[in-house]
């Protein structure tokens, strides 16, 4: 692992020509067309600004959608929980509805970053920007949420299995297309989940690793009948633990199956080598250990008991 | 590059100004405003030196557009005090209790503990730690500074816990 000296020296200025605040979405779409691929859609800005400091990002102008109307609520559809593209980390981590309905995501709203972070960035601008650890993808993939894309063309639905392509890069192209809303369904009372985070500090730091898992057990309260594990950062993007997933599915409840599920995950897992964020056969350890201990509290809470 | 219009709020007054779109909150308060309060320290978000009131919430001024304070309010710590020469009683405490050392870190550590104090009022002291974990102190060991917030939030009138 070797670091260059851009690494750790970048600009005090921010390149742009333009900062536009439009106040419809056909307006913010229009702009975009005009500057053809060279502006980009910024909300929260936290991560936005340090790329344009970084000159990991050149753009001619920022298109800020924090003025576009209904985009800032957090509202209820029937089973499905809706969150607005510019919901802040702050609003989902004090909202009395995903404390209740999604214990986990508020839960991780409330670990990233900091305050001041969490008092202004947006929950999707924390997804699209496609890190494998992102604290919002992890359990946002375990809920099976779904994002609306608007662009020129329409809107179009995209789950959260198929947006995360690549390192830092998804489904979304933030030149052309914008977010407006993330949407997934609410924990129900046969189900149970768990939201597990290894970092160094307890602010102001990416995660070593990320655990974020759902459970739904049967009637008897014996068998499990569906498993999500969502992890990061153990591959290049936020990742499903499917293998795991397949096993549990239909599993009795029981410390064997949690320990097969350890090793399952433990070998589906790539972690790579971080001088900062640990070895990659730390964070595999640290996987299993994970995996036991989310399951078994997230049994607990779909109100089942292991043995 | 073309200036733009920028009005807002900034401790009360109005302002309004003739910027360039790339202007970051932080430059447009000390360099622009004279408001050097606020402090820069990595201009990364990581120590909270620059934190301010957008309104009424604590953010960091320097991963901030300052187009992005258009028709809205902020407010720096040269905000708090409610008289010429008169500190805020969060000020106040922060002296009494020798919370202050070098000083650098004291506005974004008041103005999280403000915004701390608007939404609750009589915090225990992990809700404390929790308001001030975005803001890095190298001299005081954070003691001081939480009592100081326990202090300052006693004086508002509420019953002390336990």
């Amino acid at each position: 692992m070797s670091y260059e000296f851009k690494d750790f020296h970048w600009a005090r200025d921010i390149r742009i020509n333009n900062y536009l605040m439009p106040g419809t979405l056909d307006e913010a779409l229009d702009i975009l067309e005009k500057y053809q691929g060279k502006a980009q859609v910024v909300a929260g800005g936290t991560d936005v600004i340090g790329k344009l400091r970084h000159r990991d990002l050149e753009v001619d102008a920022l298109v800020d959608i924090t003025r576009l109307p209904d985009m800032d609520g957090i509202g209820q559809d029937g089973e499905m929980i809706t969150l607005g593209a510019c919901v802040t980390h702050a609003q989902t981590a004090l909202s009395p509805l995903v404390r209740e309905k999604a214990a986990i995501l508020a839960k991780a709203a409330g670990s990233l970053g900091s305050p001041q972070i969490r008092n202004i960035a947006t929950v999707a601008g924390n997804m699209v920007t496609g890190h494998p650890a992102a604290d919002m993808s992890i359990p946002l993939l375990a809920l099976n949420a779904s994002v609306s894309i608007a662009s020129k063309e329409g809107q179009r639905e995209v789950p959260l299995t198929e947006f995360f392509l690549d390192k830092g890069r998804t489904a979304i192209d933030c030149r052309k297309e914008i977010l407006l809303q993330i949407k997934f369904p609410a924990i129900q009372s046969n189900q149970g989940c768990c939201h597990l985070r290894l970092s160094k500090r307890q602010s102001l730091t990416i995660a070593i690793l990320v655990l974020a898992a759902v459970v739904k057990v049967d009637a008897q309260k014996k068998i499990i009948q569906e498993a999500a594990i969502a992890m990061g950062p153990v591959a290049p993007t936020p990742f499903r633990a499917v293998e795991t997933e397949a096993l549990l599915a239909g599993a009795p409840v029981c410390r064997e199956t949690i320990e097969r599920a350890a090793e399952t995950a433990f070998a589906e897992v790539n972690p790579i080598d971080s001088a900062i964020w640990g070895s990659a056969e730390y964070k595999r350890e640290m996987v299993k250990v994970f995996v036991r201990r989310g399951l078994e509290n997230a049994i607990i809470e779909a109100g089942a008991l292991v043995d | 590059m073309k200036k733009v219009g920028l009005s807002c709020k900034v401790n009360g007054k109005e302002v309004d100004l003739e910027i360039h779109p790339n202007t970051v909150l932080v430059d447009l308060l000390r360099d622009t405003l004279r408001l050097t309060g606020t402090k820069e320290g990595c201009r990364e978000g990581e120590c909270g030196a620059c934190t301010v009131l957008l309104d009424g919430l604590a953010v960091n001024s320097c991963l901030i557009p300052a187009l992005k304070a258009q028709g809205r309010s902020v407010v720096t710590i040269e905000g708090l005090a409610k008289a010429e020469g008169q500190l805020d009683n969060l000020q106040q405490h922060f002296v009494a209790e020798g919370a202050v050392q070098c000083g650098f870190c004291t506005p974004g550590m008041i103005l999280n503990a403000k915004s701390l104090l608007d939404r609750i009022p009589d915090p225990d002291d992990k809700e404390i730690r929790y308001a001030i974990s975005g803001v890095l102190c190298r001299c005081t060991g954070y003691q001081k500074i939480v009592g100081a917030i326990k202090a300052a939030s006693h004086e508002k009138g509420q019953t002390p816990k336990g």
